[in-house]
């Protein structure tokens, strides 16, 4: 069999042939369809996104607190308690001696 | 109402109008269907096809500078898509020529007989092609397509497909020594 004449023959047989450029019913719809259902989604999936991320960082950030709050040294005066400076700090001008009001 | 043009329509589709693109798929998908079905058979592959064709024109947009019109950067993405497609589905390829229908081993028959009176507009030569095509890795397939059954030049290919000009050539030389190789599989199985 001559194969190179088998392969022109085939070639032209190919090059007859006119592809079909029918379009399925509605096809225009369904792409638009499908790039406004593409767009809802990229959006809620950018605010899950946001939202993972913070939920994320807020985790790092409280784990963070708890380690630094569990391994640095307590002592067992109470006196450079932080809660006890911040409240007197509040208070004290509240709690001005009742003298030092009076001329 | 006036008719947008081309690029107003691109333009007012970067701007957020998604709605704007629909003319344009109206326009085009007859290209876009015809490209597929060079290199799908099936029909849900070719809606497949078409339509990540069009999705990825749509998402890729913004990268559509105008310089070319706006079918070649479209043909270019059918092109790579059909490729990939190709890709995607080279495990299906079948290697033996059994399921050769009669007609078709009527007409290598009369080829056998008269190589030059056997009609290539019959359709009978054009199921053997696409058989031959199927069986074909995808690079040789899609070079042969284009090269010599689109008869396009190989700058025009190396555009489309992304590939460089020596590299098209390497392929194309590549291509026609494995359709020579599947047409001798097929003389052997059918005539020894």
């Amino acid at each position: 069999m001559n194969l190179a004449e088998l392969q022109k023959k085939l070639t032209a047989a190919a090059r007859l042939q006119t592809p079909d450029d029918r379009v399925p019913y509605a096809f225009e719809k369904r792409i638009m369809a499908l790039i406004a259902e593409r767009a809802a989604v990229s959006g809620r999936i950018l605010w899950a996104r946001g939202f993972w991320r913070a939920a994320v960082s807020c985790l790092a950030l409280a784990l963070v607190c708890g380690a630094v709050s569990l391994f640095t040294p307590t002592t067992a005066d109470n006196s450079n308690d932080l809660s006890q400076d911040f409240e007197n700090t509040l208070l004290a001008s509240a709690d001005l001696p009742d003298n030092a009001l009076t001329p | 109402m006036e008719e947008r043009s081309e690029a107003e329509l691109i333009a007012a589709v970067l701007q957020g109008d998604s709605a704007s693109f629909e003319p344009l798929v109206v326009k085009y998908s007859p290209r876009v269907f015809a490209t597929a079905r060079r290199y799908a058979r099936r029909e849900s592959e070719i809606q497949d096809i078409a339509q990540e064709v069009w999705l990825k024109a749509f998402d890729k947009l913004k990268t559509f500078r105008g310089e070319a019109p706006f079918e070649h950067w479209l043909m270019r993405m059918a092109v790579r898509t059909c490729y990939d497609f190709l890709r995607g589905h080279q495990r299906n390829r079948i290697s033996s020529f059994s399921d050769i229908s009669e007609p078709e081993e009527d007409w290598l028959e009369r080829f056998v007989a008269e190589p030059g009176n056997s009609a290539e507009d019959a359709d009978a030569a054009k199921m053997l092609i696409d058989r031959v095509l199927e069986r074909l890795s995808p690079e040789a397939r899609l070079v042969i397509q284009l090269l010599e059954i689109e008869d396009r030049s190989v700058k025009e290919i190396a555009q489309l497909t992304g590939w460089s000009v020596p590299l098209v050539k390497v392929r194309a030389f590549r291509a026609r020594g494995e359709m020579r190789k599947i047409l001798a599989r097929l003389a052997k199985e059918k005539y020894l």
